[in-house]
């Protein structure tokens, strides 16, 4: 990799180290590597977007095709809403069919206001006319989708140029799609020369790219990484760490990420009363219910296990990985169960099992799976509390 | 006559364009290599290696043909270099033929193609562009619009069906993907269609549920129309690089893909990486995408690739 500044010195820094009495040297050397990549990602501190005082700020996306402009575009949207900003969505998009058309849709669905462009006009007017709508509608921030484009295609980055020109964005923020090789630097470094970007945004950070390129881009471009896109849903784009992402790009798993989430979904007095009832061994199936509703609201359970140490690169997991559906149908069937059978499944017999199955919509067969896999969760919850289990847990084996 | 051989070259011109980048990070930087110098040096083949390498060609193919290079340099006369940039030429050419097998579409009986990919490929796009060129070649065509999760998605094919004036079953957003396809089956046959050309959402290849909901559509096809669906056509981008190779593994192991389409080859100077997929994969490249124009769109032929690269 040609990207580092200067030579990188995790060699010199690791020899002579005194290595701690609690991890091997191996675990040395990935600590000393993990610290010296979120040095060249810019640090612990997360950069913030810079909105202007002046409102409305404006944002202006800018990127290749295909790396997920429109989509970040409102999903930007939401997370400055959810900190109660009034967006305004901008479509520059008149090239590729429909992209107005899908930032229009979107905007309905996050309660944005859009600017109602047509495909007939020129992306520079259509955002000059928008900033004087959003500033007459008192918008906190806009947002521009402009069209993706060929770093090297002179005429359309020259169209780039023009909209800065007239807007002067707060902040022009260039989206880069994680699976890109290399070549995210030549495309990063052109689009600086050319516009002279604030920030980056990291977008399909959810495949299996472990976002090398984000290390090169901030040491190219000298330039921020400030938000990275990790799924399908409009609530996945969440701010950069780079400490989490030099953990990724070591395959170590995003513990904070997952710590984090569970923060946000769950209740601190239910979590400790769930403690409890482990610790006895009276885990019910009600419990579980309660469980899956909390899961529900961390997010998609895939996403949950690819944060976990070890899970994301485990090839069996491809198989595991379970089909959030499949929440929703094991939440049903226990809906259908009485409180007495879901406090004791054992009372439940060939009759109560047909009776669950019509009333969940679901087959004995269903309910059998189950209640095995239930009696399996509580024979897995006894030995992880156990003190082996305990303390395998803290060398980070999985006792299952 | 003259006017076709006019269009041929001119097309052969905008190919070259397209592929000028990657042309200049491959051949041009062996070609600086080997320029002026009498003999060939030992050191040479290190550094044609470590060229190759990061076009991206793959460890696969580099190494094979460095061997080919010392063991040829080893035989013939090591004060003709030229005949390193020879070797280079015949091996990409060895190895794009291989891959070069433009889909065959019989002339009775309706043809159906799946398009799938991850997300921002240029699905939409590239069948666009192929619902236009079959038009041309006078084949009925029909486009079924089974993105029906990302916004505006069937708007999009929409337009492309009109550019092409060519119909499209669709369904709203949101429906199933399966029935839409289900439809789309029932109106092609229907209506005596040569070909059916399916829309599929991006999906990341590593998400399993959006995996087994292409699964299912794949299946509804055969039940509904054995035989179908005749082509499962890859859109990898050539920006992607290495993760490509994981998306066609993936995507082939799920759906059992038949066909690759490269796109955004005008955009990279990593298109060696349709040498790593030629050596490494074991599926026929359809067509190729080096320009936003309908025709920039091209059915992949192999020593027209190579001659772009070299000449």
């Amino acid at each position: 990799m040609k990207t580092t500044s200067g030579k990188p010195s995790g060699n010199s820094r690791a020899v002579g180290r005194e290595v701690l009495d609690s991890i091997t040297p191996g675990q040395q050397v990935v600590k000393i590597v993990h610290d010296r990549l979120v040095e060249l990602m810019g640090g612990v501190s997360a950069p913030t977007l810079k909105l202007a005082k002046q409102l409305p700020a404006s944002l202006m996306l800018v990127g290749l095709q295909g790396c997920g402009k429109t989509t970040t575009a409102a999903k930007l949207a939401h997370h400055l809403i959810q900190q109660g900003k009034r967006v305004y969505l901008v479509p520059a998009d008149v090239y590729r069919p429909a992209a107005i058309d899908q930032l229009k849709i979107l905007a309905g669905q996050i309660g944005a206001g859009v600017f109602d462009s047509k495909s007939t006009d020129d992306p520079v007017k259509i955002c000059a006319d928008a900033l004087g709508e959003a500033r007459r509608s008192g918008f906190d921030v806009m947002i521009m989708d402009t069209a993706g484009r060929l770093h090297i295609d002179e005429e359309m980055m020259e169209e780039l140029r023009r909209i800065k020109a007239v807007i002067n964005p707060s902040e022009i923020l260039l989206l880069a799609d994680a699976m890109t090789g290399q070549d995210a630097v030549v495309v990063a470094t052109k689009f600086n020369e050319s516009l002279e970007i604030d920030g980056v945004i990291l977008t399909k950070m959810d495949g299996d790219a472990r976002g090398g390129a984000a290390l090169s881009l901030r040491a190219v471009t000298g330039k921020p990484i400030k938000f990275v896109g990790v799924g399908e849903k409009i609530d996945a784009l969440e701010i950069f760490y780079p400490d989490r992402m030099a953990t990724r790009i070591l395959g170590m798993g995003d513990i904070l990420g997952l710590v984090e989430k569970a923060q946000a979904a769950m209740d601190l007095g239910q979590a400790q009363a769930l403690e409890k009832k482990l610790r006895k061994d009276e885990f019910t199936l009600q419990d579980f219910r309660d469980q899956l509703t909390q899961m529900k609201k961390m997010g998609s359970l895939s996403e949950i296990l690819g944060m976990m140490p070890g899970f994301g690169k485990m090839k069996a997991m491809k198989n595991m990985e379970v089909d959030d559906r499949e929440l929703t149908r094991t939440a049903a069937i226990i809906d259908s169960m009485t409180i007495k059978e879901r406090r004791n499944p054992l009372l439940i017999d060939g009759q109560r099992r047909k009776r669950i199955a019509r009333g969940s919509g679901t087959s004995v067969q269903d309910i059998n799976r189950l209640l095995k896999n239930y009696a399996e969760m509580r024979k897995m919850m006894k030995k992880m509390m156990s003190k082996e289990g305990a303390k395998a847990f803290r060398r980070g084996q999985f006792p299952f | 006559m003259a006017g076709e051989e006019k269009k041929g070259s001119n097309l052969f011109e905008r190919l070259k364009k397209g592929l000028s980048k990657t042309r200049k990070s491959m051949v041009k930087s062996i070609d600086e290599m080997i320029f002026g110098e009498k003999v060939i040096e030992r050191d040479i083949f290190e550094e044609i290696e470590e060229t190759l390498i990061a076009a991206d060609v793959g460890a696969a193919f580099t190494q094979d043909l460095i061997d080919d290079m010392r063991e040829i340099a080893k035989r013939q006369d090591l004060n003709n270099p030229e005949i390193l940039r020879k070797i280079l030429r015949d091996n990409i050419a060895f190895i794009l033929k291989k891959s070069e097998a433009p889909l065959d579409i019989p002339k009775d009986g309706l043809f159906t193609i799946m398009v799938v990919g991850v997300n921002g490929t240029g699905k939409t796009t590239t069948i666009g562009k192929m619902a236009m060129g079959f038009k041309d070649q006078g084949y009925s065509v029909m486009l079924a619009a089974a993105d029906t999760f990302r916004a505006a998605a069937i708007e999009q094919l929409d337009v492309w069906s009109q550019r092409c004036g060519v119909p499209m079953i669709r369904q709203q957003m949101g429906a199933d993907p399966s029935a839409v396809v289900f439809d789309a089956l029932h109106a092609a046959r229907a209506k005596k269609t040569d070909i059916l050309i399916i829309d599929t959402a991006g999906r990341l290849h590593t998400k399993v549920n959006l995996m087994e909901e292409l699964k299912k559509v794949k299946r509804i096809m055969g039940r509904e129309l054995p035989g179908a669906p005749h082509e499962v056509l890859l859109v990898l981008d050539a920006t992607t690089g290495q993760n490509a190779l994981a998306q066609a593994r993936m995507f082939g192991d799920e759906v059992g893909v038949t066909g690759i389409v490269l796109t955004k080859l005008d955009g990279t100077a990593k298109g060696g990486i349709i040498i790593r997929i030629a050596r490494e994969l074991h599926t026929p490249i359809r067509y190729i995408g080096i320009g936003e124009a309908p025709d920039d769109l091209r059915v992949f032929k192999s020593i027209e690739y190579t001659d772009a690269l070299f000449e």
